[in-house]
């Protein structure tokens, strides 16, 4: 993937910062409306593949290359069992036990539990691992180029 | 029931769109067929009242199209037409028909469509916000109800992105082979 | 009969691509269809859970609260199935993905996508 024009550039400079910040809100209000962290992680991930497709892969690996995502794919699987467990260490099951402080009124931010958290957990862990799916894809295909 | 009838139309227009994909020779356009058909079934699924699945299928679909777009821009377009009829052919002919026949006898047993017969809906339409605190049902299921599900959803992306890496780490450990 | 459309036409976008699957020498073509088996098993469950006239299963902030059991006021599809299909695609992503990385590759190894001659190449 070498990159397109000067005009597919510009635009997608334009366009990438509002793509991760919609992923961002997809993710964080999960329990309110419809989304989380599975379109949160689906719509960040597609902002990382249109920076590969515009800017190619090597302008792109130096700010997060497949190292990186691998390592968010894992942390945020490792955060979603952290958290789970540690519910389960109080005695509750997976959502309600930070509500103790939070379950507040319905529909404000600060009210599900445990739901907030486990949503941003499942929205690192889905764009990690499509990232990395996508990063590796394209290794693939071009060392087969070289060859 | 208008909502009903324009979903029907997608519904005829995503079969005809599934057999020209499966039938055309350049594969291109093939790729492209699919992504028509995956795009009907978002709408459909928001006409259906599914708007998290719609959100998740957008972008899914999104990513699937620019993936077998950029591996087909590095291979080949050019189909390579099926055999006319062999036993392999014939054998997949029965097997559908197989199928088909079990699908018919089994449409008379399920619920009519408009009235779903999952009797745990209720308890957590009583219940949901009370146990979670969320008012959005579809969360509720999915990371309280059933955490252990999307456990085992997290585990198996995990399985496939380390099989991707698997893939390329062959690639590399032979080239590497090759230059030493 | 016309009234239950929808497991009708779940059933052949399913057919269509168990029809690749089996019979087609592609593989791009197979990936294709083990797509269209998704969207089939998708459709049918999202279709399962439908109840006429209903709204999507998000309940209106004013109307409830934690400390108190919930009687609907108006109808609502169920979550249930929706719930499974959300995890359900994104496994399907991921696969697909896998599939083509495999196809990728194989093709760099045998220069086609035929599956017939790689298994004539093999030997």
């Amino acid at each position: 993937m070498k990159g397109m024009s000067l005009i597919v550039r510009t635009i997608s400079r334009l366009i990438v910062a509002p793509i991760l910040l919609f992923g961002i809100y997809i993710v964080l209000h999960g329990h309110l409306t419809p989304g989380g962290g599975f379109p949160g992680g689906v719509i960040i991930a597609a902002g990382i593949a249109l920076l590969i497709l515009s800017y190619g892969l090597k302008a792109t690996t130096k700010k997060i290359n497949y190292d990186t995502t691998k390592v968010l794919d894992s942390f945020g699987a490792f955060l979603f069992v952290a958290i789970a467990s540690g519910a389960i260490a109080l005695g509750y099951f997976f959502a309600p036990y930070l509500g103790l402080i939070a379950m507040g009124t319905p529909a404000q931010w600060f009210s599900a539990g445990g739901i907030p958290y486990y949503n941003i957990a499942i929205g690192i862990k889905v764009a990690g691992a499509l990232a990395a799916m996508f990063i590796g894809l394209v290794i693939v295909i071009m060392m087969g180029e070289e060859e | 029931m208008e909502i009903i009838l324009v979903q029907w139309i997608l519904l005829v227009f995503m079969v005809v769109g599934a057999i020209i994909a499966v039938e055309i020779k350049d594969l291109l356009s093939a790729v492209i067929a699919a992504g028509v058909v995956g795009f009907s079934l978002t709408v459909v699924f928001l006409l259906l009242q599914a708007p998290d699945v719609a959100i998740v299928q957008a972008g899914v679909e999104v990513i699937t199209l620019i993936m077998l777009v950029a591996a087909l821009a590095k291979t080949t377009r050019e189909g390579i037409p099926t055999p006319w009829m062999s036993t392999g052919i014939l054998l997949g002919l029965v097997f559908l028909l197989l199928f088909l026949g079990t699908f018919a006898t089994g449409l008379t047993d399920l619920p009519p469509f408009g009235n779903p017969a999952i009797n745990v809906t209720n308890y957590y339409f009583q219940h949901g916000v009370q146990d979670t605190g969320a008012i959005n049902l579809v969360a509720a299921i999915i990371l309280d109800y059933r955490g252990y599900d999307t456990l085992g959803e997290a585990i198996v992306l995990f399985t496939s992105a380390l099989g991707v890496a698997a893939v390329l780490r062959g690639f590399k450990s032979k080239k590497g082979g090759k230059e030493e | 009969m016309i009234a239950n459309l929808n497991y009708v036409m779940a059933a052949a976008i399913f057919t269509v691509g168990l029809y690749a699957v089996l019979v087609k020498r592609d593989l791009i073509k197979i990936i294709i269809g083990i797509g269209f088996m998704e969207y089939g098993v998708n459709l049918f469950w999202i279709s399962l859970g439908y109840r006429t006239g209903g709204t999507a299963p998000i309940i209106t902030p004013g109307e409830v609260s934690h400390t108190a059991s919930w009687v609907p006021q108006t109808t609502l599809v169920d979550p249930i199935p929706q719930a499974l299909v959300l995890t359900a695609i994104v496994i399907g992503l991921g696969t697909t993905v896998l599939l083509i990385a495999i196809a990728v590759r194989a093709y760099q190894r045998y220069g086609t996508f035929d599956i017939q001659k790689m298994r004539e190449l093999k030997e």
